[in-house]
């Protein structure tokens, strides 16, 4: 699988990312955000953690409109795979390709810790690694994450299974307790805790290795 | 010309950060105070005869996430 990592100014979980997808498999190249167009054959873009721009304006507002993202969103519209992580949820989210809104943790604090996550559906790539139902812990840092839809669109997410994962408690004041979700195609998945923080022994931890050979295996066997 | 976007959540959208400026009134012996909330304001400069529809363009596109909020263009 080729895979393509985004870098903004700001960014900071950008070579972890490659890390983790090249500890998967992935063959990986990093692009800039001025890049207008991504490499050639990328089957998979990664949108990393950061705070691209300073998180000036709005988490991810700034990137969302940058060249490189004008190159993810057709790269989505083609039926590419992205996914984004924590900044790179915001960014997806600002620039339309996943519903709804992050906003600022509803305790106001920035939440740096290892929570329990509910896997809701193992009905797509970056999660048919586990079982709907499984609890994975994935380390969270971010002070903004606290996701916001209106009535419909949350109706539309659960008759369509797009509510990847859950918090087991609450920690930021998301609606419906959600942590990532996925578009209506299912290659798109956007989410606040970092997979890409547990792939090693050394993180702590390993839960998140599923979703990147979950990920890989698609691959091989497309 | 000049023009000031004012940038608010959307009404029903709760404002964590409102609460909290709303505790710290109360807090601080400002009685009565039963809602506040946070919002932003944006000046831009602007070449002359810029059109109301191109800053609208400009919310839409950036200024604002009408997804969690809404915004109202001052031409000064």
């Amino acid at each position: 699988m080729r895979a393509a990592v985004v870098v903004f100014p700001g960014s900071n979980c950008d070579r972890d990312m490659a890390v983790a997808l090249k500890a998967a498999g992935a063959d990986v190249t990093m692009v800039w955000h001025k890049d207008a167009s991504l490499p050639d054959g990328v089957d998979l873009v990664a949108v990393p953690g950061g705070f691209s721009f300073g998180d000036y304006l709005r988490c991810g507002a700034i990137a969302a409109q940058s060249p490189i993202c004008h190159a993810v969103v057709a790269h989505a519209n083609r039926g590419g795979y992205v996914l984004g992580v924590c900044n790179g949820f915001q960014v997806l989210t600002e620039t339309g390709l996943l519903p709804g809104a992050l906003m600022r943790n509803s305790g106001l604090k920035f939440i740096c810790k290892a929570v329990d996550l509910k896997v809701e559906t193992s009905d797509s790539a970056f999660t048919e690694g586990y079982n709907a139902g499984d609890i994975v812990a994935y380390p969270v840092a971010h002070h903004d994450g606290n996701y916001t839809v209106d009535d419909d669109t949350l109706s539309q997410l659960r008759d369509a299974n797009r509510i990847a994962f859950t918090y087991c408690e609450n920690l930021n004041g998301s609606v419906a307790d959600i942590a990532g979700v996925l578009s209506e195609n299912r290659r798109v998945l956007g989410m606040m805790p970092h997979p890409e923080r547990a792939v090693d022994t050394g993180h702590g931890g390993t839960d998140g290795q599923a979703l990147f050979r979950g990920l890989l295996a698609q691959f091989a066997t497309a | 010309m000049k023009a000031r976007v004012h940038v608010m959540l959307k009404n029903g959208v709760l404002d964590p950060q409102g609460e909290a400026v709303r505790h710290a009134l109360g807090s601080l012996g400002f009685e009565g105070v039963s809602g506040v909330r946070q919002g932003k304001v944006i000046e831009l400069d602007l070449a002359d005869g810029t059109s109301e529809a191109t800053i609208t363009q400009m919310c839409e596109k950036l200024l604002a996430n009408t997804v969690i909020e809404s915004y109202k263009v001052e031409v000064l």
